[in-house]
C-alpha cells in the first residue's frame, strides 16, 4: 500500500513533472495563458499518460530493449491519434473545445519519459497509478500557471469556461479598465512564472526539511536536503 | 544490459539479432498502423457528418436568413482547386438569391500562412461587392494567443476581432489597404499574435477580390456545374 502512496506522492509533489523534472515545457508555455485552456490540456494529458503507461506496461515483455524508444513513440503516437479521432466522432462538442490540445500532447516529452522510466519496468497497476499521479501533478501545476498568467495578463479568472459549462462565465478580478500585462501572456512571462513556482516549491521543501531537522535531537547528522536544483 | 557476448554465436549471431529486431519492429508498426486505420475508418462517417453540420451552422453565421429565399444548399457550383482562394481541393460555392436576383455568394477560402499552418475561412460576399461576414472554419493557432480569430475564443465578446470585416467592400477599404495595421493597412491586429491576423486579413482580401471579379460568371453558371478558371 505504501508503495502506491509513494507513487502518488512522487507524481504530485516529489518528482513533479514540471516543478522538479522540468519536462513538457512546450505545451506548458504555449497553452497556459488562461486557466480553462491550461486545465483542459492537463486533463487531456492525463488520459494519454494513463493509456500509454497501461499499454506499454502490458506490452513490455514483447519490446526488445534496443528498439524500445521507437516502439514507445509508435505506440504513443498511435494512441494519441486514436483518442483524437474517437473524441472527434463521439464527443464532438467537447472536441470543439479540447480538440486543439490533443495533437499538442505528442510534443510532450513527459509521456515518453514516464513510459521509459516507469511503465517499461513496472506492473500494470503501478504503471496506471503512475500515469494518473504524474498527470495529476501536471494538471495542478499547469492550472496554477494558467490562473497566475491570466490574472496578471488580463485581470480575469476562468475566462472561456462558458465553452465547457454554458451556464458559467469568467470572473473579472481586476477593474474592467485593467490594461492587461502582455508579457504575462507571451512565452517570457511563462518563464518568469515557472521560475517563481519552482522557487516556491523549493522554499516549501527546504522549510519542511529544516523543521524535520529541528525536531530531531541536536547534533545528529542531518539528511541531505532533497531540494531540487 | 545483459551480456550479449556470452550468448553462443550460432544461436544468435549479430545478423540474426538484427533480423529478429527488425521483424518485431515491423510487427509493432503493422499492428498499430492497423489500429489507427481501423479507428479512422470507423469514425470517418461520424466525423464527416459533424463537419458538415458545423459548416451549415457557420453558413448561418455569415449569411442572415433574411437576405435570401432560394434553396441555398441546392444552388451550388463546384470550384476546383484555386490558388487565389487558397483551396487545394474542389469546394462548393453556394449562391444566395432573393426573388431570383443574385444576393450573395458563400465561399470557402483558406490561408496557408497561419502561425500553425492552414486557416480555413468561410465568407459571404454580397452581390454588390461587400463582404457580409467572415468566419474561421478551422485553424490550429495557439490557444489563448492566436485563436481570437475564432469569435467564440475572442475575449472581446461585444466586438470580436473577426467582425471588423463585416459589411466592408473595396469601395470603403481600398484593395491595397486590406491588410493589418502593422503592414500599413486598415485592420487591427492583436499584439503578440500578428501572424494569425495577417493570414486571415490577407486571405479574406484575396477571396473578396476573387469573388467580385468573377461575380456575374459565378451567378450565371447552371447549378451543380463546375467552375474552372480558363487557362490564360
Amino acid at each position: 500500500m505504501s508503495a502506491y502512496k509513494e507513487i502518488a506522492w512522487n507524481g504530485i509533489w516529489k518528482q513533479n513533472t514540471i516543478l522538479v523534472q522540468v519536462l513538457g515545457l512546450c505545451p506548458l508555455l504555449a497553452v497556459s495563458t488562461n486557466f480553462v485552456n491550461a486545465v483542459s490540456l492537463g486533463l487531456a494529458t492525463v488520459v494519454v499518460m494513463l493509456l500509454s503507461n497501461l499499454a506499454i506496461s502490458a506490452l513490455r515483455a514483447l519490446i526488445p530493449y534496443e528498439i524500445r524508444i521507437p516502439v514507445f513513440i509508435l505506440i504513443i503516437a498511435a494512441l494519441v491519434t486514436v483518442i483524437d479521432l474517437a473524441f472527434n466522432a463521439f464527443l464532438h462538442d467537447l472536441y470543439l473545445v479540447l480538440g486543439i490540445f490533443i495533437p499538442l500532447i505528442v510534443t510532450n516529452c513527459i509521456v515518453l519519459a514516464r513510459v521509459e522510466a516507469f511503465a517499461a519496468k513496472n506492473g500494470l497497476r503501478a504503471s496506471t497509478l503512475d500515469g494518473i499521479a504524474m498527470g495529476a501533478g501536471f494538471v495542478w501545476v499547469i492550472g496554477l500557471f494558467g490562473a497566475v498568467r491570466e490574472l496578471i495578463g488580463q485581470g480575469t479568472l476562468f475566462s472561456g469556461i462558458e465553452m465547457i459549462f454554458p451556464t458559467l462565465s469568467g470572473i473579472q478580478i481586476f477593474p474592467a479598465d485593467y490594461p492587461g500585462f502582455l508579457i504575462a501572456m507571451l512565452p517570457p512571462g511563462a518563464f518568469f512564472v515557472l521560475g517563481l513556482l519552482i522557487a516556491c516549491r523549493n522554499w516549501l521543501d527546504a522549510r519542511a526539511n529544516q523543521r524535520l531537522r529541528d525536531r530531531r535531537s541536536h547534533g545528529q547528522p542531518s539528511a541531505a536536503t532533497s531540494v531540487a536544483t | 544490459m545483459s551480456e550479449p557476448l556470452e550468448v553462443p554465436l550460432r544461436d544468435s549471431g549479430p545478423l540474426r539479432i538484427a533480423v529478429r529486431t527488425a521483424a518485431i519492429m515491423l510487427v509493432f508498426t503493422l499492428v498499430f498502423t492497423a489500429l489507427m486505420a481501423g479507428t479512422y475508418r470507423a469514425t470517418a462517417p461520424l466525423v464527416a457528418a459533424s463537419t458538415k453540420a458545423e459548416k451549415l451552422a457557420l453558413i448561418g453565421e455569415v449569411l442572415p436568413f433574411a437576405l435570401y429565399d432560394n434553396a441555398l444548399l441546392d444552388d451550388w457550383i463546384e470550384v476546383v482547386a484555386d490558388k487565389e482562394l487558397g483551396v487545394t481541393d474542389a469546394t462548393r460555392l453556394y449562391r444566395a438569391r432573393l426573388k431570383g436576383q443574385p444576393a450573395a455568394l458563400v465561399i470557402e477560402a483558406a490561408a496557408a500562412d497561419g502561425y500553425s499552418g492552414r486557416i480555413g475561412l468561410l465568407l459571404a460576399v454580397k452581390a454588390s461587392g461587400e463582404l457580409l461576414a467572415v468566419r474561421v472554419s478551422e485553424h490550429r493557432e495557439t490557444p489563448g494567443l492566436g485563436d481570437y480569430i475564432n469569435p467564440k475564443k475572442d475575449r472581446n465578446k461585444s466586438q470580436p476581432w473577426i467582425t471588423q470585416f463585416s459589411n466592408l467592400g473595396f469601395d470603403s477599404v481600398p484593395r491595397e489597404r486590406w491588410r493589418v495595421k502593422k503592414d500599413g493597412g486598415h485592420f487591427d491586429q492583436r499584439a503578440g499574435a500578428t501572424i494569425s491576423a495577417r493570414a486571415v486579413t490577407n486571405a479574406s482580401g484575396r477571396a473578396l477580390a476573387w469573388a467580385t471579379q468573377r461575380r456575374d460568371k459565378l451567378f450565371n453558371l447552371p447549378a451543380h456545374s463546375r467552375f474552372e478558371e480558363s487557362k490564360p
